[in-house]
């Protein structure tokens, strides 16, 4: 799959499921974009470095969001 | 006159121990008169604020920290843990309050320099609070606000030659023991394969895309100074394949009382005369030990590792020559329950640079299996419970081994597959009952 179709594929599946959740596993990511966690990850690295992908941590498990979405943003008043 | 009144906070400095509360308040103290002249980066008042909010925390009985969040550095999904307090107003010295981990250097050994540059760059751009060291064995930096995050990792990374350590779903930073720095019982140069392996997975470190924490833990020698068996994913525990060898005129010795046991590490009081029966040929856990007349006799074969003798005998049994490492896997070491020890699935590798075998043969199929089969949040020693010893060792592509069976029973790893019997699972029922009533 190409980057800007997987971008896309990303954006949209994410986009639709806000309503409900704004964090995501990587493993949700490997599986909207049907790849095998290995090949998913170069995608979504790149994703994090194009700002299209933030970082959500515990500290003890990772999570995935778009910037900006979700309870977080508003009250580390970064949006 | 302390900015907020603590009694709660204060009643725990009256035990016997440390206190923690007594090292904050002498840090706090020290920001107030500030005789080094810092121009303190984050509020002054920071660490009166901790033990502000920590005796809120115990007059309520909840926490009054909100946990997470999006903060970290560029590229980087670990290493920094976002922490903000939900009482910003009553205590806005720590309304942000992050968490750093720094990897720490291997074997844990560091000059007074680097340790000074180290404590004034967060004295500088933090709290001044450090945790030497955290569970998974990095330098924790405690609390620092956004914007003070990327200056850190500019000088950490430029001037000291520091990265930054796992947090999240990612690799955790790996550790070791002092290895063959210090320690005669290294079988393998711990920090030389933890070193590599450090580079080698950055990737694995820095960006999260594990389900969960993965901890690699590096022991020279079954004693396990890291404690890698329990506490780490994957743990590398250096061992022998030859037999121990000894040195009859030492034990000799040891007997006679010319040399100490253990070092001279018991010899606070009189402990009596060393009885070698007693104290180390009854204490072997597979009693493979005896005296033949005036020589020690090891029958090797069943020698389990446990280090019991050559930690009581050190100059008189050694480590044998051909040297390697035993890989065991699935350890976890939670906080509430669960806890679980390693299960061995390789029992034996060598360990030469650049380390190929292990890291594609073990490490990197091992990863595989589990960022496909693993649930969001399930270590790798769950995952090997609920699929099985067998498939992990079919992942591996090794032969079952007995040693890799705990005792009888407990993790059984032989289920026979449809093609491995004649005939496959289908069978005449007819044939069956024939004799065989319903």
């Amino acid at each position: 799959m190409e980057y800007e179709e997987a971008k896309q594929l990303i954006v949209e599946q994410l986009t639709k499921k806000l309503k409900t959740k704004s964090k995501f596993y990587f493993n949700d990511l490997s599986k909207i974009l049907d790849m095998k966690p290995r090949d998913a990850k170069k995608i979504v690295n790149k994703l994090v470095e194009d700002g299209v992908l933030e970082y959500w941590s515990s500290g003890s498990t990772s999570m995935y969001g778009m910037p900006g979405t979700g309870k977080q943003a508003h009250s580390e008043g970064e949006d | 006159m302390a900015k907020h009144e603590t009694p709660m906070l204060d009643q725990l400095e009256s035990g016997p121990w440390p206190s923690f509360v007594s090292d904050l308040k002498q840090e706090a103290e020290k920001r107030a008169k500030n005789a080094a002249g810092v121009e303190f980066q984050i509020p002054q008042d920071a660490v009166e604020d901790l033990l502000g909010v920590l005796e809120l925390s115990y007059k309520h009985g909840r926490t009054h920290w909100k946990h997470g969040g999006i903060v970290g550095v560029f590229g980087y999904g670990g290493g920094v843990i976002g922490r903000y307090c939900d009482q910003p107003q009553m205590f806005p010295g720590v309304a942000h309050f992050h968490t750093l981990r720094i990897n720490q250097p291997g074997g844990k050994f560091y000059t007074t320099k680097y340790l000074r540059e180290l404590c004034d760059l967060w004295d500088f751009r933090g709290s001044g609070i450090t945790n030497m060291h955290g569970s998974t064995g990095d330098i924790i930096f405690l609390g620092t606000t956004t914007p003070q995050l990327e200056e850190i990792f500019y000088e950490l990374t430029h001037k000291y030659n520091q990265d930054l350590g796992g947090s999240g779903s990612n690799l955790r930073t790996p550790a070791d023991c002092i290895g063959q720095a210090r320690c005669e019982y290294a079988c393998y140069d711990t920090q030389a394969l933890c070193y590599d392996l450090t580079n080698e997975y950055q990737d694995e470190l820095h960006r999260p895309a594990f389900p969960y924490k993965f901890k690699f833990k590096f022991d020279g020698c079954p004693n396990c100074c890291v404690a890698s068996i329990a506490r780490s994913d994957l743990s590398f525990i250096g061992t022998w394949k030859d037999d121990i060898k000894i040195d009859q005129a030492a034990v000799q010795a040891y007997i006679g009382g010319e040399i100490a046991p253990n070092a001279g590490a018991h010899s606070g009081r009189d402990w009596g005369k060393f009885d070698i029966q007693k104290e180390v040929i009854n204490l072997c856990p597979t009693g493979c030990m005896a005296m033949d007349g005036k020589t020690l006799k090891i029958n090797n074969r069943e020698c389990t590792r446990c280090m019991h003798c050559i930690n009581v005998m050190p100059r008189a049994l050694h480590i044998g020559d051909e040297r390697g490492v035993s890989i065991l896997a699935g350890a976890k070491a939670p906080i509430l329950d669960g806890a679980q020890m390693g299960t061995l699935i390789v029992p034996f590798i060598e360990v030469e640079p650049p380390y190929t075998k292990i890291k594609e043969e073990v490490i990197e199929p091992i990863w595989d299996w589990w960022m496909e089969e693993g649930k969001n949040r399930e270590r790798l020693g769950e995952l090997m419970k609920r699929q099985g010893l067998q498939k992990l060792i079919e992942v591996l592509g090794v032969d079952p081994d007995p040693r890799m069976v705990q005792e009888p029973r407990s993790n059984p790893y032989i289920f026979w597959k449809e093609d491995e019997v004649p005939g496959g699972w289908d069978r005449d029922i007819n044939e069956f009952r024939k004799y065989h009533q319903r």
